[in-house]
């Protein structure tokens, strides 16, 4: 309902300032509505952040580029990607945080996507499998993974990418005990792990070599 | 899962408001068992309060201790220097746990308040003291392979937090420090914040409603600083325990000065043994001592047809630990 009060101006504003403009804006409405006995409480809802309800515009930053999506508060960053942004490169496999196959970076970080409400990544930095390569240059991990064959099924292989990435950007993949052991939240039932750890390793070892 | 309304909040204080003004609100930090079971309708809170951005991550000797922000995420803190080297139980108890994107996720706030893994508890179709007081708990027949053998009761033998990093801030006398709406604060020992099971194995710990976890301090010692953490699974790596102990020994000349000693995956909730330390203080860090410790602790364990093993796994389990830290 506040958000029928307060339209979203049309250039993106910072957040500090759209809070502001809420708080004045609230101010004068519930001040005038609100009878004496609930002056305190007028008072605190005064100093409160703006609350979403229904369908809202989100702004998203993907693969560098914005997106905006309709949606819920409780659409998951997954389902906002897959159903309504047309990136079905990343996979919902158990959709509650024990498979990994929705393995996204949220501000460099991995996630999983399924249990992210997308609303909470506004203004954050998003990558997908679609934006590792660049053009027609796949990334090195993905390079790895085809030439040592990482997968059989394919479908936790987005995931199981974007966990390797990340993995050996922390710094976790320097032997193969501890790179098996930063890879275990990215099941894969075909049992390709052999195959999925050299990749890592692979691309680990270049890097460290510079 | 269940249509909610949304509202980031930006400061403690504006968050434990909006949940004295709507009682029925409930916060999301990490998201990471909050999504899970409200997928599994098994909660559906109508708004949710996002704690994320509150300025709450710093990590940072204080006075009473190491003092860790309750938005602080279970992987910078499992791999902060401060606790690598102060608190190594601390460390392993928070990398051994979930998996790194979870890790990267979960806060330290909510990893304390996760919900049990009993089959019965995450499956609406059967009854449940913890989900449906007063309607019965068929794990006391059931499956309770995974579930508790002490401070058990006849409503519940859940593990009633499955985790970690509790049962390590359990074993070194971590204080927690809660907020109320008024913008009041006090400061509650992790002993003392889970209750028991008892007749009323819904109330799972002492938190008043709307009051949140701002903080976790835990306080400096040798026992600290030589302690361990030990995690037995099913597999070796992504699973919760079967058995865990968090021990921490200040041994000189052969001799232990002071041990604390807390498992995990066996009690209705984090199991602080001083039963066990009693038995090791001021006695020589030998096997003999050890396993006299681990009798101790398991001496009032109530197991269950499937969970009986765990009363030697843990014991076993504990005897490693200590033999660890003792060198």
């Amino acid at each position: 309902m506040q958000e029928d009060l307060f339209p979203a101006s049309d250039a993106p504003q910072p957040a500090d300032d759209s809070r502001r403009t809420f708080m004045k804006q609230a101010g004068g409405i519930f001040g005038f509505a609100l009878a004496a006995p609930l002056a305190g409480q007028a008072e605190r809802l005064t100093a409160y952040s703006k609350t979403t309800t229904g369908v809202t515009t989100l702004t998203l930053r993907i693969n560098g580029q914005p997106r905006t999506v309709q949606a819920e508060p409780r659409v998951t960053l997954l389902d906002a990607l897959r159903e309504r942004l047309d990136l079905t490169g990343t996979k919902k496999g158990c959709d509650h945080g024990q498979c990994g196959a929705c393995t996204v970076l949220v501000d460099g970080q991995r996630v999983n996507s399924c249990l992210t409400l997308a609303i909470t990544t506004q203004g954050k930095e998003i990558t997908t499998i679609e934006g590792l390569a660049q053009g027609e240059a796949l990334h090195p991990m993905q390079e790895a993974f085809l030439k040592h064959d990482g997968f059989q099924c394919g479908y936790c292989t987005p995931g199981q990418i974007m966990s390797g990435v990340a993995c050996v950007k922390e710094g976790h993949a320097t032997t193969d005990d501890q790179a098996r052991e930063w890879m275990s939240g990215n099941l894969c039932r075909c049992g390709a792990y052999a195959n999925i750890l050299a990749a890592v390793r692979e691309v680990a070892t270049q890097q460290a070599k510079g | 899962m269940n249509d909610f309304s949304y509202t980031a909040a930006a400061t403690a204080k504006e968050a434990t408001g909006l949940l004295k003004d709507q009682p029925t609100a409930t916060y999301l930090a990490g998201g990471t068992t909050l999504l899970d079971l409200m997928k599994a309708n098994l909660l559906a809170p109508p708004h949710l309060v996002d704690v994320n951005p509150l300025p709450l991550t710093a990590i940072e000797q204080t006075p009473d201790g190491l003092r860790i922000g309750a938005m602080a995420r279970m992987s910078a803190v499992g791999e902060h220097p401060l606790v690598v080297q102060g608190y190594p139980a601390v460390s392993k108890s928070l990398l051994l746990a979930a998996s790194p994107q979870l890790r990267n996720m979960a806060s330290i706030g909510g990893n304390l308040l996760q919900r049990t893994r009993c089959g019965y508890f995450r499956d609406a179709a059967f009854p449940c003291n913890k989900r449906v007081p007063g309607s019965g708990c068929p794990a006391l027949e059931g499956d309770n392979h995974n579930l508790a053998v002490l401070g058990v009761s006849e409503s519940c033998i859940a593990t009633a937090y499955p985790g970690d990093l509790a049962v390590a801030l359990a074993a070194l006398d971590a204080v927690l420090t809660l907020e109320n709406a008024k913008g009041k604060q006090r400061r509650v020992p992790i002993t003392e914040f889970y209750l028991l099971p008892g007749r009323t194995p819904h109330k799972e710990n002492v938190l008043e409603p709307g009051e949140l976890i701002v903080a976790v301090t835990i306080p400096q010692a040798a026992h600290a600083q030589r302690s361990t953490y030990l995690k037995v699974r099913e597999r070796s790596s992504y699973a919760y325990a079967l058995a865990s102990a968090a021990v921490g020994l200040d041994v000189q000349g052969g001799t232990i000065r002071t041990a604390r000693v807390a498992l995990g995956g066996v009690g209705a909730q984090p199991w602080r043994s001083r039963e066990a330390e009693k038995v090791l203080t001021g006695q020589p860090a030998t096997e003999a001592t050890f396993r006299a410790a681990a009798a101790a602790a398991l001496r009032e364990a109530q197991p269950r047809k499937e969970n009986a093993y765990k009363v030697d796994l843990v014991q076993n389990t504990l005897v490693r630990a200590l033999q660890e830290v003792a060198g």
